[in-house]
This record gives structure tokens, sequence and C-alpha cells, in this order.
């Protein structure tokens, strides 16, 4: 085991050049789920907001288009 | 075709494929990794280190892959001024910008104890260098207008222009010394490498694609929800829930800032 991980002596450079690249791949993949997270939880919180304001815009655009 | 390019019908394909692209992904991963760091030979020159290709070269690939694929989304969007595009060179970017990283971060894991040294300037380290730093002044760029439609057409044009970079990391070996060794997969008159070395690094590399593919769904969702919010921001609904409640000092700032676009 301990000879799988020694890589023939080169087990620091192989074990550092996997680690970085599951590493930066990961870090990658997470920031993207958090920001599309905190992107939908910004946006749902904007429908909401908007739909309570709907019925008088509406009203008043109607006004507006029938004068 | 343009009927797939539609946000919506986008979102509704790729909602539908995205838990077979992670099934697929991890699965080509796990093997890959098996291949790459136990079932595969050791090289008769290099040693163990020869593992270090089957991270390095595949990123490498996906570092020009990503590239060919923003500039082409680039000159779509310019051409067509198709807002999917331009989203879809935004979300290739970083993905492509990592990889190229990674592929210089590798090489120089794999220098130091096979060339003896972490880095050369020679053309290949170089040009590769520069590939990095188009992904970077690309995503400096669209990112540094207020109008997203300004910022992606400067950015589209910086892309395309840096394309003339891709032949030149892919034929640098070829056409300069350097202490890189020439290209071993994609050449004229076959492969020259052995299958059980082909095997893991062809995997690898379709993992890193399948990578690709779903950080590209989901940094396209991303993009047309801050799209959306953007637009439902700058829409004259906001100034009445601001006149209404007054308590959001953005909202309020908004309010004052389209109150003459209003009248």
């Amino acid at each position: 085991m301990s000879e799988f991980f020694s890589m023939g002596g080169y087990g620091s450079y192989i074990w550092a050049s996997y680690g970085i690249a599951a590493l930066a791949m990961i870090v990658l993949l997470i920031a993207t789920l958090r920001g599309l997270r905190q992107s939908k939880t910004e946006l749902d919180q904007l429908e909401t907001v908007l739909k309570a304001r709907r019925p008088r815009r509406a009203r008043t655009t109607d006004q507006s288009q029938t004068s | 075709m343009h009927r797939f390019a539609k946000p919506s019908v986008f979102l509704k394909l790729t909602g539908a494929m995205m838990p077979w692209m992670v099934a697929l992904t991890v699965i080509l991963t796990v093997v890959g990794l098996y291949l790459a760091l136990i079932g595969s030979p050791v090289d008769y020159q290099q040693g163990n280190t020869v593992r270090i290709m089957y991270i390095h070269v595949p990123a490498a690939w996906m570092g020009l892959f990503c590239y060919v694929g923003m500039a082409l989304c680039g000159a779509m969007s310019l051409i067509w001024k198709h807002p999917l595009a331009d989203i879809c060179a935004r979300a290739t970017a970083p993905v492509g910008a990592t990889f190229t990283a990674l592929t210089l971060i590798t090489g120089s894991l794999w220098g130091e104890p096979m060339w003896g040294t972490w880095w050369v300037w020679d053309a290949r380290l170089t040009s590769m260098l520069i590939l990095l730093f188009l992904y970077l002044g690309y995503i400096a760029l669209v990112n540094a207008f207020d109008d997203p439609e300004r910022g992606s057409k400067a950015g589209s044009a910086l892309a395309l222009v840096g394309v003339v970079n891709v032949p030149i990391v892919k034929f640098s070996v070829d056409w300069w010394n350097t202490l890189h060794q020439p290209a071993s997969v994609a050449r004229m008159d076959g492969p020259s490498i052995d299958p059980s070395m082909l095997a893991p690094l062809l995997i690898m590399a379709f993992a890193f694609t399948g990578y690709y593919f779903i950080i590209l769904v989901l940094r396209v969702r991303l993009e047309l929800n801050q799209r959306r919010i953007r637009a439902l921001q700058l829409s004259g609904l906001f100034d009445e829930r601001a006149a209404a409640n007054g308590d959001d000092d953005a909202l309020a700032y908004d309010q004052g800032h389209n109150a003459g676009a209003g009248k």
C-alpha cells in the first residue's frame, strides 16, 4: 500500500497533480452551485414582490390605455 | 435548430439530461482514475510520473476545446445577436481557464522530475500561458461593462482574435525546439501511444468533457437567472414598490435612477 502511495519515489509530484486537479474542479463546481442557489433565492423574492404588486399595476395600465 | 436555442427549451432539455450526464461523468471519472493510477503500466523511461499525463493532457485538450467553443459562441453572438450564444461563451470561460491553469500546474509538476525544471520559456509553455491570459482577459472584459451587451461585444472580439493562439499551441512542438514531447495521440499517422495508456487518457478526457457540460448547463442557468433579476430590477414595476414601501435603499436608488426615464 505504501508502495502504491510512494509511486516509485515520485509520489509527491503525482499526488499533488491529482489533488490540485480535484480541488480546482470541486471548487468551481461548488462556487457555481452556490451562485445558482443565491440567484434562485433572489429571483424568487423579486417575483413574489412583483406578483403582490401586479394587480394594481394591471389596473393602472388599463386605465391609461382606455383614457 | 433555432428552436433548441430558446432559453426555455434549453432549460427543459438540459433538465432532463442532467441526471444522465452526472451519472456518466461519475462513472467515467471512477473508471478513468482506476486505470490511470492502478490499471496502467509505468513508462519505461518516465516511470510512474507518466500518470501525471492522464490529468495533464486531457486538461490541455479541454483548455483548447473550451476556447474554440467560447470563440464560436462569441462569433454567433456577434453575428446573430442570440442571447444564449453570449451566455454560453460566458459560462465556458471559467471552465476553460481552470483546465488551462491545471495544465500549466500539472505540467510543472511533471517537468520538475523529468526535465529538471518547473518552467521553460519555450513556445508550447508560453503559448499555453497566453491561452490562460486570454481566458482571464475575456472574463475581466465581459464583466467590465454595466451594459452586458457592450461587454459581450468586446469579449467576443477578444475571443475571436485570440483564436490565432490555438494552432500555435497545437503545432508549437513541431515548429520550434522544445523540451516538451511531440504529439502522440492526435497525429496524422494515428496514435503512437500504447493502448494500455491510451485507454485511461481517453476515458479521463471524456470525464473532463462531461464535467465541462455539467458546469456549462449550471452556469447558463445562473446567467439566465441573473439576467432575469436585472430585467426585473430595471422594470418600472420596481419604482412603484419602492414608492409604496420606501424601505429599501437599493430600490430607492433604482427609483431615482429611472425617474427621468418614466416621464
